[in-house]
């Protein structure tokens, strides 16, 4: 889905630094689609860096990480500097709303995974539409989706990294097209998974 | 071939700021690398590990810190390139070794890094390492990026056989953990054995050696002050009448934040690299002109201070600011618009930041012990057998520190490693409810050992429980004394944590079994209850972690548990264990159940052994 309130790409063609923050859930792979980003820019020559928290992945927690492009130096993105947000989960993707501003573009993965508060039943978990309303109220563009069960039609509920690469690409807002990000899936991705990852990378691609 | 050892020299590569300082090292031809585990710097021992199988260099994981400095040591001392890393809690473990061999010096070269960790993301503190390099008088250099990390790495090597001192590498958790695109240098092979001349009245370090090596360590500290005065890691850039000095990942922010206030024609920054000795005539130069001075550095106002100290000397007047009066704060990692605002408010400019909406309150989602992790069944195992009655819980460092957190609540304190022993000791001294401590397996060797012994010697009464899951899982898996399973197959511990514990000193010892809930619990009863024969008894609960059994053993999972309709929803699952595969769900008719996500169970079968209702089936391929 596509929600309204889309405005003018902040700084148009003219842009020389991008900031992406990327957030999600432990085991969701964010470290490797923010890998990859950085991998295709070093292969384009555009200078990169990736940021990335390790230590505490494993264990359902909140992954964080970033990929800045361009004329940035600073591997942290503050609040309200991304200029676009990859959110692997609707409840991360509104607590990430705060790095976001009225220009930012957010790819939000719209199935849900229920902190433990909310699994033992402590708490309820947030209506996924309403906070997919809050978010898209603030930023220049949303584009909400279910990554999961695309993954699934790809072949692996795994792959809904690939997916939401595939979608940022197709946005078309960043130094490089797709090629160079499928040539890094090809080299940088396990071998039994490189047909899924590229299917799952197209399907992402698909939705605008 | 390991990614580090393949690439050319010249080709660009994508690193971690941890890969590219073990590349330094081995463009530097390092023949011996020792570490104990620890965020943010276990990248730089696992690539070492890895590479070790491949080419001739040693490497160990040695058990504390302060072994992994003294082991690293006796190799440089005899002639080999050689590099110590840890994270920054760990030079506190590893400090006495280091301020005495900061006399005694080295022959070929020793890096020794220490990996610190501004804002806490994997730490107990954040504790500014820089001040142990003007406490041992060691020159230390600081990476602001991936190439700046391989560069330094690579010259720190040099610096510290020229000058026979060894050197400390400080980093920073965003400098460890950013991937930046590097260019290398050529690979040096490793030198294959070194060779050591007896020295004793340079090397044994009695009071008499001892006051002359001091006075040599300030005669080496005042060459290196004069080496910091022209090191090629100290630059001024950009034009103006204002100055910013700053080091490390501060850099990349004064360096954005001038761009985007377009101040390129007002500002000139001094970037140190070497931070110490400290470059004062480098950065006397630098005032001399300059209006006003803002020092942009993460943590202690360290370069602050010196930069003051050098000004009042030579008379200079001028403003220099950072940590007062809440410029810059003197707690966590700096971002982008807190330097900006900071440059702003200092310089008199017109910057408004980003307004930032509060965001709703939100479910959290704090990190929990995985599905099938042993440490929960311990924890449930222990609380059970305690029954309606308390304890008070001293906990130490690892996964199972997690057990902190509700339903579980099994931490009440907590100080660095090793001290849930020496802690429960006091506590049994100091006041009349029962003390239970937990510690982890890794946790034990590193630190746990001496505080046991001392609880035997003293007549401590406590009980002990030892979390064996056969890996120090927290940091990734890396080996300890006490492995067992390996990817070569099971094999016999090299050190038995059982005989060491009787070793110590301790009669009462008990081995459990924690995936075998109601045994545990009896076994455990007996031995809290046992409370009239004090002393230290100790309880090894001993099951792998399952997903370093699954990575090592490649074994695949076979059943998974589901709840059945006998379900009576009692809740004691959800209440009482706090497995992450278990979800409390409402039909359409708002009825409740429970269910299990079976692409998390992990088959351990706890709930199952409290629970009548919950029942194994096949796993689904
Ligand atoms: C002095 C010091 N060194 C290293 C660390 C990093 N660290 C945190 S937990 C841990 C190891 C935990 O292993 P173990 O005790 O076996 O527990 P597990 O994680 O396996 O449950 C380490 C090395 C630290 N906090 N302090
Ligand atoms: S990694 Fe292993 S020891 Fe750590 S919480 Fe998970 S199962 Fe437990």
């Amino acid at each position: 889905m596509e929600v309204e309130g889309w405005a003018v790409w902040p700084r148009g063609s003219c842009m020389d630094s991008w900031r992406i923050f990327f957030t999600g859930v432990g085991g969701q792979g964010t470290l490797l689609a923010t890998r990859i980003l950085g991998e295709a820019a070093l292969l384009t020559d555009v200078q990169v860096v990736v940021s990335e928290i390790h230590g505490m992945a494993q264990r359902g927690g909140v992954v964080e990480s970033a990929v800045v492009m361009g004329k940035v130096l600073s591997p942290v993105v503050s609040d309200g500097e991304a200029d676009v947000l990859m959110a692997f989960e609707p409840l991360e993707a509104l607590r990430a709303l705060r790095k976001c501003s009225a220009h930012s573009l957010v790819i939000a993965n719209t199935s849900p995974i229920s902190p433990f508060a909310v699994s033992s039943g402590k708490v309820q978990y947030p209506d996924v539409s309403e906070m997919m309303r809050t978010v898209s109220g603030h930023v220049g563009k949303l584009i909400a989706l279910n990554a999961r069960s695309l993954a699934r039609g790809a072949g692996s509920e795994l792959a809904v990294n690939m997916v939401l690469l595939g979608t940022l690409m197709r946005q078309e807002r960043l130094p490089f097209g797709r090629e160079p990000v499928e040539t890094v899936i090809k080299t940088r991705t396990r071998k039994p998974f490189v047909e899924i990852n590229l299917e799952a990378f197209d399907l992402g691609f698909q939705v605008v | 071939m390991h990614e580090l050892l393949g690439a050319n020299g010249g080709s660009k590569r994508l690193l971690l700021g941890n890969q590219a300082i073990v590349r330094g090292a081995l463009e530097a031809g390092i023949s011996f690398a020792t570490t104990y585990p620890g965020t943010p710097a276990s990248e730089i021992g696992d690539n070492f590990y890895r590479i070790s199988r491949e080419i001739d260099l040693y490497f160990e994981y040695s058990v504390n810190e302060k072994v992994a400095l003294e082991t690293a040591a006796a190799a440089a001392v005899s002639g080999l390139r050689s590099m110590c890393s840890m994270k920054h809690v760990g030079l506190n473990v590893a400090a006495d070794a280091l301020m005495t061999l900061a006399y005694v010096g080295v022959k070929g070269g020793l890096v020794i890094v220490s990996a610190d960790d501004p804002s806490l993301h994997s730490s107990q503190n954040e504790q500014d390492n820089r001040y142990y390099a003007k406490l041992s008088g060691l020159p230390m250099l600081e990476p602001a990026n991936s190439q700046e990390a391989l560069e330094m790495t690579r010259a720190a090597f040099t610096l510290s056989e020229s000058h026979q001192i060894p050197v400390l590498l400080r980093t920073t958790t965003r400098v460890n953990h950013s991937r930046g695109v590097v260019t290398l240098g050529t690979l040096q092979p490793p030198q294959r054995s070194g060779s050591f001349e007896k020295d004793p009245f340079n090397l044994v370090v009695v009071p008499m050696v001892g006051r002359r090596l001091h006075v040599e360590l300030l005669k080496k500290s005042h060459n290196l002050r004069a080496e910091a005065n022209h090191s090629p890691f100290n630059t001024a850039s950009g034009e103006g009448s204002w100055g910013i000095v700053t080091n490390g990942v501060s850099y990349n922010y004064v360096v954005d934040a001038i761009r985007e206030l377009k101040l390129g024609d007002r500002i000139q920054v001094l970037k140190l690299g070497m931070t110490y000795p400290f470059a004062a005539e480098l950065c006397l130069d630098f005032l001399k002109g300059l209006e006003r001075i803002l020092v942009v550095e993460e943590l202690e106002p360290f370069m602050e201070e010196m930069l003051k100290v050098a000004a009042q000397e030579s008379g200079l007047t001028l403003e220099i600011r950072g940590k007062e009066d809440d410029l810059l704060p003197r707690y966590f990692e700096f971002d982008p618009v807190q330097i900006k605002t900071a440059m702003a408010r200092f310089f008199e400019l017109d910057y408004q930041p980003p307004k930032v909406e509060p965001g709703p309150e939100l479910p959290q989602r704090p990190p929990n012990l995985c599905a099938g992790c042993p440490h929960r069944a311990t924890y449930y195992a222990v609380k059970q057998a305690l029954g309606e009655g308390t304890a008070i819980y001293p906990t130490d460092i690892g996964c199972y520190t997690l057990g902190l957190l509700p339903p579980l609540q099994t931490a009440d304190f907590l100080l660095c490693m090793g001290s849930s022993v020496s802690s429960a000791g006091g506590f049994s001294k100091a006041q009349d409810q029962p003390v239970v401590a937990f510690i982890g397996d890794s946790t034990f060797f590193h630190s746990g050992i001496t505080g046991l012994i001392n609880a035997v010697q003293n007549d401590h009464n406590f009980t002990l429980v030892i979390l064996d899951n056969g890996t120090t899982a927290m940091t990734g898996q890396q080996p300890h004394p006490g492995v067992e399973l390996t990817v070569e197959g099971p094999q016999p511990p090299k050190v038995d944590i059982e005989a060491v514990v009787r070793g110590c000193g301790v009669d009462q010892v008990l081995v459990v079994q924690p995936l075998q809930v109601r045994k545990t619990i009896g076994s455990i009863k007996e031995v809290l209850e046992g409370d009239e024969n004090p002393g230290v008894r100790v309880i090894i609960s001993k099951s792998p972690c399952p997903l370093f059994e699954r990575r090592v053993t490649g074994r695949k999972q076979k059943v998974v548990f589901k709840v059945t309709e006998e379900c009576d929803m009692c809740r004691r699952c959800l209440d009482e264990l706090g497995c992450p595969a278990f979800t409390y769900c409402e039909d359409e008719e708002d009825c409740a159940y429970i269910r299990i996500d079976e692409l998390l169970c992990s088959g351990c079968s706890v709930c199952a052994q409290m629970c009548h209702a919950v029942t194994p089936k096949k796993k689904s391929a």
